[in-house]
């Protein structure tokens, strides 16, 4: 039940706040916070809880769930399970909720009740993602948490805000229903193949389709997920989504949104699809380390510092999709990592981004510059970031990239490998040129700013901890993943065997 | 063949509808008054859905030769007296702020009523034709009711001659069939095609081909639409609300009702491939013109041509899915239409509807809850989660998965993010910040009824989109007696 409590927590929140911002735009802030803090406190209760015992797990085991005929007629159910995938990603999820509610604690000021009704109700979609394990109510909250988003770019958003919520809604809306095609397809397949109408995870692993429907099907869904990750040539959304959202809504984009995408890629497209996947495996990696270049190239190339940001996204996540599709235990470590990584150093980078935004009213590159003399603290902490960004040793990203790197090498793709490589040189270009235009240099206009506050410190510590751990000692999250892993690849062996049959 | 008492409990909506006209025109005759037309009008339309459970205990039963009352046809006829009371409902607060006589309108709309119920009961060309006309010649009225605004009038104008003309290819196509098979009845035509009796394709075939001018007509099929966004328009908003759903639903249930009767579309390859023509030409054509529009009401318009192109896929689909797919997508087209049309309708002063984009500019921080309302019906339209417009179409994609149409439900998925983007320059509008000194006056008080109407079609939207499988479950045992 503690799994449906996680989402109820945030909706009903997300609808307090509305109600009481009425009267009082701190009540609304404060319901949000506390109802994100309630939700990474449980979700932590359960790590501890289960951590030890995760291990001990037999194979295809959840270790919480929650089962409901829905629609009884279709074969639909509400049914919800946490393995320690979900549980890793949902951690991520409530940190960075409370990050975006704490970052737009004075950011928004503006019908703040329909701000926060959105935020929580992304968070819950999102939340709903990584818990879904049926079909049909994966893609209810795949698609529901979209609407939020939407208004969130839309109504708080910056300059060219309704072109960038209606590019983003538009890709994202169409690349879902191709999913919907798919997982249609999928269910009757399985229909046809054991009379069951099912959209049950379990039961469609392993459904014996022929080779050609496989692979379209597969298709289907990767395309899908594809676009929220984004991968290379389908992202055109982000860099506008992104640089036009309000903080918050940059912070889940890149921290949780994008996340989205690879967990289903990991969750479902390999493991229902394995030879079709394994087929299709070095164009998609191919595309993954073009992304990689191609996105660390881009933002090298940007002036506006959100931008900036926005296109290092498509580099890390080209790393995720590249350790995905090598599919060995080195490289899936590698992508979990890279995944939760990712969501925090660019997370903290957007959150800096808008607070230096907040002060100067601009994200030029060309009229900042020269600023570290004047706030020494948040350019202290920009380079932090900016260094776990390019991937330096010690830091959580720097873990990721190199195990995703090595798993690629070892699966034998090592062309791909030596290109990625070059894609980890080009973010060192990217990371310096971010601190150097905007914190180093003269400080021609003369800027005198005030530096961060200590609340605004406050939020910046916990994210340089967990990537500095991650970055020396990540093996918690190694062990919290570890079963899942194992059961993920099981499934894919398993599915191999099916449909070799 | 005379009627028994059963007959006629079976008939009773039917009977209700009309006396209830009747009642109203004789109140209308002794002394004038709008709320007492209204409350009238309301009480025999609850008074009809009532009585839907008495004839439901008697069904299906072939009530005379042209009427067939079975579980599909009090499902449909259900759906239009709830449609019906809520047009009702609406008209009260719109044509309160008018200066015409308004007590007419209840009648020629109960008039409307009664032809619809007809079509949706009918298994003979007669009673069809006999229903398409009463419904016809109410909304000709209709349309032009506000008859001080030209627009109302080129609308009513423009219905007449098209309706007139269609009508009349109709009964050229019955009348060419007629002459092939020797026989109106839906299930007797069905007997003959099936056991192989010499016919003759090519009259049969053009009879059916000028049978679809009709049905392309009233359901404002691509290349039969042209009226439609200018009736839209002109039209006063509830009696569009009216054309959008009751004519449009009652035609398409007749439409599912020849077809899966006769099985003609089985049994024909040209008539497959005719309304496969029509289907793809509906999403596209409605999609694409209704991103060029700036008023509200052809948006609608346009997006209703796109709505029937998606519900004529799920026809396609066939089996008993393909029917059920359609009639939820009607309920939940119904209440979305409804919705949308009946927000129009509240926010219209007297002398216009507000049908511009700038009226609805910033509805939502000036009127939450309508704006929340209206983005709920908006969103739906897209096929939103969480709304029932998401099911039904989720349904439709089901249904033609499993009849392995491919080409047109992808065809569906991608003309539908088009129609996204004409849904969303609504919604941005209803968020954009408000226009201070707005030069657009809007009717300052919602009339409380409509505004508990919509409401009740708000919660009604959600509860359908998050669980259907209640009415799912009605749906299936309606049309279970169309499909054996």
């Amino acid at each position: 039940m503690i799994l449906v409590w996680l989402i109820v927590i945030l909706l009903a929140a997300g609808l307090l706040a509305w109600f009481v911002a009425r009267w009082s735009a701190l009540g609304a802030r404060w319901i949000s916070l506390i109802a994100a803090t309630v939700c990474l406190a449980l979700s932590l209760d359960l790590w501890h809880r289960y951590a030890g015992a995760m291990h001990l797990l037999s194979n295809g085991a959840w270790f919480l769930e929650v089962d409901r005929a829905w629609i009884p007629q279709l074969g639909i159910h509400f049914h919800l399970a946490m393995d320690g995938l979900s549980l890793l990603m949902l951690v991520l999820t409530f940190l960075l909720g409370i990050m975006s509610v704490l970052t737009s604690w004075r950011e928004i000021d503006q019908a703040v009740g329909f701000f926060h009704l959105n935020l929580m109700w992304i968070l819950a979609g999102i939340a709903g993602v990584f818990l879904a394990v049926d079909l049909f109510l994966f893609y209810f909250a795949w698609e529901l948490m979209l609407v939020p988003m939407y208004f969130l770019i839309a109504v708080w958003g910056h300059e060219r805000r309704i072109y960038a919520a209606v590019k983003f809604f538009l890709f994202t809306q169409a690349c879902g229903l191709l999913m919907l095609i798919s997982i249609l397809a999928l269910y009757f397949a399985h229909h046809a193949a054991t009379g069951v109408y099912s959209f049950e995870y379990s039961d469609l692993l392993g459904t014996a389709l022929a080779p050609r429907t496989a692979f379209l099907i597969m298709l289907g869904f990767f395309i899908g997920f594809a676009v929220k990750l984004p991968m290379f040539p389908l992202h055109p959304w982000l860099p506008d989504a992104h640089t036009e959202a309000p903080t918050a809504g940059s912070v889940i984009l890149a921290g949780l949104l994008l996340k989205t995408g690879a967990y289903g890629l990991l969750r479902f497209v390999v493991p229902l699809f394995p030879g079709a996947s394994h087929e299709f495996a070095p164009v998609a990696m191919t595309l993954a380390a073009i992304g990689i270049v191609y996105g660390a190239v881009m933002a090298f190339a940007q002036t506006d510092l959100k931008r900036l940001v926005a296109y290092t996204s498509v580099s890390h996540l080209g790393f995720v999709l590249l350790g995905i599709y090598a599919w060995n235990d080195l490289a899936l470590q590698g992508a979990l990592i890279s995944m939760i990584c990712h969501g925090i150093s660019t997370g903290s980078l957007f959150m800096l981004v808008g607070q230096l935004q907040e002060r100067t009213h601009t994200r030029e590159m060309d009229r900042l510059g020269g600023l570290w003399a004047t706030i020494p603290r948040m350019s202290g902490v920009a380079m932090f970031f900016a260094m776990g960004s390019m991937g330096l040793p010690g830091l959580g990203d720097f873990v990721g990239e190199f195990l995703v790197l090595l798993g690629t090498y070892r699966a034998g793709y090592i062309g791909l490998t030596v290109a990625a490589t070059i894609g980890v040189l080009f973010s060192t270009l990217y990371a310096l040129r971010f601190i150097q235009g905007a914190y180093h240099g003269p400080n021609a206009n003369n800027w005198s700013i005030p530096d961060l506050r200590a609340r605004e410190v406050l939020i910046y510590v916990p994210m340089m901890a967990i990537l500095l751990w991650l970055g020396v000692y990540p093996q918690p999250v190694f062990r919290a993943f570890q079963p899942a892993m194992r059961n993920l690849q099981h499934y894919a062996s398993q599915s191999v065997e099916a449909s070799g049959r | 063949m005379t009627l028994n008492s059963a007959d006629l409990t079976a008939l009773l909506p039917l009977i209700v509808i009309s006396a209830t006209a009747i009642v109203v025109m004789l109140a209308t005759a002794i002394r004038r008054n709008h709320a007492v037309s209204a409350l009238v009008t309301l009480i025999g339309l609850a008074a009809a859905f009532v009585s839907l459970w008495r004839a439901a205990a008697l069904v299906p039963r072939q009530a005379s030769p042209l009427l067939v009352v079975d579980g599909y046809a009090l499902f449909y006829t259900g759906l239009i007296l709830a449609a019906a009371f809520v047009v009702v409902v609406l008209s009260y607060g719109y044509f309160e702020r008018q200066k015409e006589h308004r007590e007419e309108l209840y009648i020629l709309l109960l008039v409307a009523v009664l032809g619809a119920a007809v079509l949706v009961a009918s298994g003979h060309f007669v009673s069809f034709l006999l229903g398409l006309e009463l419904l016809s010649i109410a909304l000709y009225a209709l349309n032009a009711y506000l008859r001080e605004r030209t627009l109302a009038l080129e609308a009513g104008i423009k219905y007449l001659i098209l309706a007139a003309a269609s009508a009349a290819f109709l009964l050229f196509g019955m009348a060419l069939i007629y002459a092939e098979l020797g026989t109106m009845e839906f299930s007797r035509i069905a007997t003959l095609i099936s056991s192989g009796a010499e016919v003759s394709r090519p009259i049969l075939l053009a009879g059916v081909a000028l049978l679809f001018t009709g049905f392309g007509f009233k359901l404002a099929l691509v290349p039969f639409h042209l009226w439609t966004p200018d009736i839209y328009e002109g039209a006063p908003a509830p009696v569009t609300a009216f054309v959008a759903t009751v004519s449009k639903g009652a035609m398409f249930a007749l439409l599912l009702r020849y077809f899966y009767t006769t099985a003609m579309a089985r049994l024909y390859e040209p008539i497959f491939a005719i309304l496969v023509i029509l289907a793809v030409a509906s999403m596209i054509a409605g999609n694409v013109l209704a991103l060029m529009q700036n008023s509200v009401k052809r948006i609608l318009a346009y997006s209703s041509i796109a709505h029937m192109g998606y519900v004529l896929v799920a026809f396609l689909a066939s089996g008993s899915m393909g029917a059920q797919a359609v009639t939820f997508y009607l309920v939940a087209y119904f209440i979305t239409t409804l919705g949308a049309f009946g927000v129009v309708t509240v926010l219209s002063p007297s002398e216009r509807d507000a049908d511009q984009l700038d009226d609805y500019r910033g509805l939502f921080w000036k009127r939450p809850v309508l704006g929340s309302i209206f983005t709920l019906m908006l969103l739906s339209l897209a096929g939103i989660p969480a709304t029932a417009g998401f099911f039904a179409k989720f349904y439709i994609v089901a249904a033609g998965a499993s009849a392995a149409i491919w080409g047109l439900i992808i065809l569906l998925v991608l003309t539908s993010v088009v129609g996204l983007y004409y849904y969303l320059r609504v919604v941005v509008a209803v968020y954009s910040a408000p226009i201070e000194k707005s030069t657009v006056q809007l009717n300052p008080s919602l009339p409380l009824a409509s505004s508990a109407i919509l409401g009740v079609l708000g919660i009604l939207l959600v509860w359908l989109g998050v669980a259907p499988s209640y009415l799912l479950g009605v749906v299936s045992t309606a049309v279970g007696s169309l499909t054996p």
